[in-house]
């Protein structure tokens, strides 16, 4: 479709820019990563090493900026975003590819309930205005309009140090050997529960806002009154009429929502010491840890992107009219 | 106002109200918001539909007739209130009143009995579904029975009957123009072959000759299939020509009701030949337009007495202290009344007026 073609022809030059930018950024930072290594490990690096460190890094003076950049491109496309400087020398991917997982669970996870509940929801408050339920929208409203931090350490005080059922943070029981042991995925489990809740409490509100408020708009329109008329029964004419166009701007909202999860809820992360991939990239910043911040800022590039490509392909799917040649 | 004259279609198989009914409204009272501020858009409405017949409904905006079908079959958007009345309809199994059906008998009756075509031809259909899906899923939902092949048979033959080439039963509505938009609108209101047919300016939206296709084609639909028309528009001219009987509306009641060529040629109201004069006549000798000074009163506070009253030239001072009612009149002819004092012979003796020229032609 020459719709999804172009689109696809933008994403690739917008990927093209983010990777150009992120092999620029370290070398234009002041600041020696090599020299900072060194000086981390003081004096167990001979000074022979220096420049082997500087080629390791990519960072070899010695070759031209192009020929730097054409290697760059080269390691990327095999998938070696170099090593991470703060648990050298493991590779960024093996950094990144340990982290993430945990991120794109946890965070996923909860970021699909908040659309789902809140969508569903939203729908309802639109649909019967005027009801008890107008009031749902206030209470979650005031959850996400807490700072997620206080959020978070009240529900680590309540539950986790008042009324101890739940852990304090972290992702599994440090006693415990990953594996697919019930005993762990129960672990896994129960630390989830905390953060995960936190997330779709802070995010729900604003998506029972946005399908609500597509919901009364789209309920005055003329073709769900003919809906009415036609006698269809009130939840075909709610969800195949109203709710099912009244959707479509939720579903660009997830796609990007979803390029977000794998950046992580850094706060999120630093409160429940959870070990994703907002944590990594916090510890990379304070580490002065060039290839892993590039190769997590790649990551996240890239997910937007792809989340906007899926949300191009959604939309198209469900509304013709985008179908159209403009 | 369009250049249609009020010869052409002409047809004598409308025999009108000898028919037996079909839609009885008695009473209908509409209001706007609750308390004190309400709007009174619509103060005890009486209209009787017969079988096969073409009812007109004319008024300027805001004289209540779409809120008067919005009202009949219970699709008033809040916050509007039906206060008090009754919608008889002469179904299968004989007269119900709708206001007082359950919301699953109401369902029932909907589109198998009463369907409308409304006002927005761009904004009737569904953006995101077929029309061959808009068409069939009225007909699930009152037909369980029928299989989906004979869903989009009947779908694909409703389009033919419109003008429609069947294959477009795949298209978006976007992909149509304007006029077969209002085309499928009709194919889709006739699926289940109902027995009265709203219309609620399905023309506006349109150029000129989409208009005349559309009106022919609704009136020649008509004569084949039997069903009965309630047709609303401001534009009297197209009423004249498609309408057997016409009612006139003002302010949220009905003023005139007669046959269209007797409102047309002979109106008794001084309001309907203040309408009637507002557009050229293409035939006949030339008359001056005229017009009604004034604008439509404001529902929440109208003027004492005949809610015309300001605007009438007619005038006189029993006007404002006595409410009209529709009543015979003042020639005694039949099948029509008129809501209007003039034609009361005590208030014309009381005082002291003849019944003018113009409204006794």
């Amino acid at each position: 479709m020459k719709f999804l073609g172009r689109r696809l022809a933008f994403y690739l030059l917008t990927a093209w820019a983010a990777v150009t930018i992120n092999f620029f950024i370290p070398r234009v930072m002041k600041g020696d990563p090599v020299q900072s290594l060194i000086n981390r490990y003081q004096g167990q690096i001979s000074t022979e090493a220096e420049h082997s460190l500087y080629v390791l890094f990519g960072l070899d003076t010695q070759e031209s900026l192009w020929q730097q950049y054409v290697d760059y491109w080269g390691e990327i496309l095999h998938g070696n975003f170099g090593i991470s400087f703060t648990s050298f020398p493991t590779p960024v991917t093996e950094v990144i590819g340990d982290s993430l997982p945990w991120t794109l669970g946890l965070v996923g996870v909860a970021t699909v309930i908040a659309v789902v509940g809140g969508s569903l929801v939203g729908i309802l408050i639109g649909w019967r205005r005027g009801t008890w339920m107008d009031a749902i929208l206030p209470v979650t409203t005031f959850f996400s309009s807490v700072p997620y931090f206080w959020l978070g350490l009240i529900a680590i005080s309540v539950f986790a140090i008042w009324w101890p059922v739940l852990p304090l943070g972290g992702a599994y029981d440090g006693g415990l050997i990953p594996g697919w042991s019930w005993e762990f995925v129960s672990s896994v489990l129960e630390h989830a529960i905390l953060p995960g809740l936190t997330i779709v409490l802070a995010s729900i509100s604003g998506w029972i806002l946005g399908m609500r408020n597509m919901m009364v708009t789209v309920t005055s329109e003329d073709y769900v009154t003919v809906a009415h008329a036609k006698g269809l029964s009130e939840r075909r004419v709610m969800f195949g009429y109203a709710a099912r166009n009244a959707i479509l701007p939720q579903v660009s909202g997830f796609a990007l929502s979803l390029g977000f999860v794998v950046s992580g809820t850094l706060v999120m992360e630093m409160v429940f010491s959870y070990p994703g991939i907002g944590l990594q990239l916090f510890n990379a910043i304070g580490g002065k840890d060039y290839p892993l911040m590039q190769g997590i800022f790649l990551i996240i590039t890239l997910a937007v992107l792809v989340a906007n490509v899926l949300a191009d392909v959604a939309y198209v799917l469900l509304d013709p009219r985008t179908r159209q040649e403009a | 106002m369009t250049p249609t004259a009020p010869t052409g279609v002409r047809h004598p198989a409308s025999s009108g109200s000898q028919n037996p009914p079909v839609l009885e409204i008695r009473g209908l009272e509409v209001s706007y918001g609750y308390s004190d501020s309400a709007v009174r858009a619509l103060r005890g409405v009486d209209l009787t539909l017969h079988q096969g017949e073409v009812l007109g409904l004319a008024g300027e905006s805001g004289c209540g007739k779409s809120t008067l079908v919005y009202a009949a079959t219970r699709l008033l958007p809040p916050p509007g209130i039906i206060t008090g009345g009754e919608v008889i309809l002469h179904g299968d199994e004989g007269p119900v009143d709708v206001l007082r059906m359950s919301d699953a008998e109401l369902r029932a009756t909907r589109w198998q009995d009463t369907a409308i075509v409304f006002q927005g031809a761009m904004n009737s259909l569904n953006p995101v579904h077929r029309i061959g899906r808009q068409i069939t899923d009225a007909i699930k939902a009152h037909r369980p029975g029928w299989s989906r092949a004979r869903r989009d048979e009947r779908a694909r033959e409703l389009l033919e009957m419109v003008g429609i080439a069947a294959g477009r039963i795949t298209a978006y509505p976007h992909e149509l123009s304007g006029g077969m938009r209002q085309r499928v609108m009709i194919a889709m209101a006739l699926a289940l072959e109902p027995k009265v047919l709203i219309m609620d300016e399905p023309t506006t939206a349109l150029d000129v000759v989409m208009q005349r296709q559309i009106v022919e084609q609704i009136v020649d639909l008509r004569d084949r299939l039997g069903f009965s028309v309630v047709f609303i528009t401001h534009d009297v001219s197209l009423l004249v020509e498609i309408a057997d009987r016409i009612a006139i509306m003002y302010a949220g009641e009905i003023v005139e009701q007669a046959t269209a060529d007797e409102v047309y040629r002979h109106p008794r109201h001084p309001y309907s030949h203040g309408l009637l004069t507002s557009f050229p006549p293409l035939h006949g000798p030339r008359r001056e337009l005229q017009g009604i000074p004034g604008a439509p009163p404001d529902l929440q506070s109208l003027p004492s007495g005949c809610p015309f009253r300001v605007r009438c030239p007619h005038a006189m001072p029993s006007c404002a202290r006595v409410h009209p009612e529709l009543g015979p009149t003042a020639l005694g002819e039949e099948q029509r009344s008129v809501a209007c004092l003039l034609h009361d012979p005590q208030v014309r003796t009381a005082e002291g007026v003849e019944l003018p020229a113009s409204l006794a032609v």
